[in-house]
């Protein structure tokens, strides 16, 4: 009844986070695992859920969500919802994720022009037709930004944003700061 | 007369000569107030409106309105900068700017002007417009995708070169644009040439020199070296 309490404090709870790619190409996750030993430092904090580098299919409940890319499908809609009803905070990480990016260098072309171009007509391309599986998700009309579908927390511009500065947004958030970005790291390219 | 005149800019005394503009004082002393349209070599344009302060509290643009004794000038407050990224905002959504795959990144205004005022995102829905690219001058390549109507290649090709290269036409948000003045409407049928002033004026990616692109390494260039408002100067390139 009066044995003594441990009042060892216990570590705080490690924050969930969950990164996904969407209409994007891995770069700012290649940049991401660039942050080298600060790794080491991160897991200590963090745990991973749904990410390319947990293989897991779908996102529990988690402090932060980390999108690449931007939208250019229907599954990426799918995708993007269910990190924004699960997620706390939602960060768009990327060029791609915040104007779109590459993939969005289609938008003034039209569409079934562009399938038929690369898929059909052009010699130097594939010549199989339209991939038409239905397992594909649909390509959407135009590319968008994540923020024209969820509302979106945080901005991390960059092609890919440098290690450096996706190490300052994660030790920002977890200090529980607003995340700033000065010259140097604050790239549009 | 040419009395020396003080202005206040953000509490700070600015020196001035009678018909001087608050941005042509506060720039020879080498204080950076944001803008796009305004080039130091030019007749004020007055576009943009990046560089609007508040003038004894009320709004004006500083590259338009002549220093006055006395004034007192607010600049780089919370409130006026976010008035400005919107404007940026706006920009950055009615154009198609890419900057990972541009030229002039790094040496851009427009991109070193929204890192300046902390841009994060573009806020609104992207526009996306269809506009055209011209690659026919062998020396030069005009990609209006870029184009932010700041009208210095006009200006520069009228009051420098006398060619008349460049004109501001059509109506509209989609339909204004910069022409080029030929029957074809392609810059390989005017005289232009890359020695023209109009060839290095655009503060922006459109008129870009041709084999020269991509020159100067990431890290290197321009507005990776300092930021904007630490490059204050009273002639730019």
């Amino acid at each position: 009844m009066n044995a003594p309490m441990n009042t060892a404090p216990s570590p705080p709870r490690k924050l969930r986070v969950a990164t996904t790619s969407l209409a994007g190409c891995f770069g700012c996750h290649m940049s991401f695992l660039d942050i080298d030993e600060r790794l080491i430092k991160l897991l200590d904090l963090i745990e991973f859920d749904r990410s390319p580098l947990t293989d897991i299919k779908h996102c529990g409940p988690c402090d932060l969500g980390l999108i690449e890319g931007g939208i250019c499908n229907a599954e990426n809609v799918h995708v993007l919802r269910e990190f924004r009803s699960h997620c706390k905070i939602l960060v768009a990480v990327g060029a791609c994720a915040i104007n779109g990016g590459l993939p969005a260098q289609r938008n003034h072309l039209d569409l079934r022009d562009v399938l038929e171009e690369v898929y059909q007509t052009e010699h130097l391309l594939g010549r199989g037709g339209i991939p038409n599986d239905p397992e594909l998700p649909l390509p959407l009309n135009k590319v968008h930004p994540i923020h024209e579908v969820v509302k979106v927390d945080y901005f991390l511009p960059g092609c890919p944003p440098s290690a450096d500065a996706i190490w300052k947004l994660l030790t920002d958030l977890l200090a529980g700061r607003t995340p700033t970005l000065g010259h140097g790291l604050l790239h549009y390219d | 007369m040419n009395a020396i005149n003080i202005f206040q800019l953000d509490g700070e005394d600015i020196p001035f000569r009678q018909g001087q503009t608050i941005m042509q004082a506060a720039t020879r002393h080498g204080t950076y107030i944001p803008h796009l349209c305004w080039h130091p070599d030019f007749s004020p344009y007055g576009s943009c409106k990046l560089c609007t302060v508040k003038v004894n509290g009320r709004f004006g643009s500083a590259c338009t309105m002549e220093a006055q004794p006395g004034m007192e000038v607010e600049n780089r407050t919370a409130e006026l900068d976010d008035k400005r990224r919107t404007l940026l905002q706006m920009f950055f959504v009615e154009g198609n700017h890419f900057c990972p795959s541009c030229e002039k990144s790094g040496g851009c205004t427009l991109q070193a002007t929204a890192y300046e005022l902390k841009m994060m995102s573009p806020h609104f829905d992207m526009f996306y417009p269809d506009r055209p690219v011209d690659a026919s001058h062998p020396d030069i390549l005009l990609d209006f995708n870029r184009c932010i109507m700041c009208g210095l290649c006009v200006a520069a090709s009228r009051e420098v070169d006398g060619k008349n290269v460049f004109a501001m036409g059509g109506r509209g948000l989609l339909g204004r644009r910069v022409h080029v003045s030929s029957e074809s409407g392609k810059l390989a049928d005017t005289d232009f040439a890359v020695t023209d002033r109009a060839a290095s004026i655009c503060p922006v990616g459109v008129i870009l020199k041709k084999r020269k692109g991509f020159a100067v390494p990431i890290g290197e260039r321009k507005y990776d070296l300092a930021p904007i408002s630490e490059q204050v100067k009273e002639s730019t390139p």
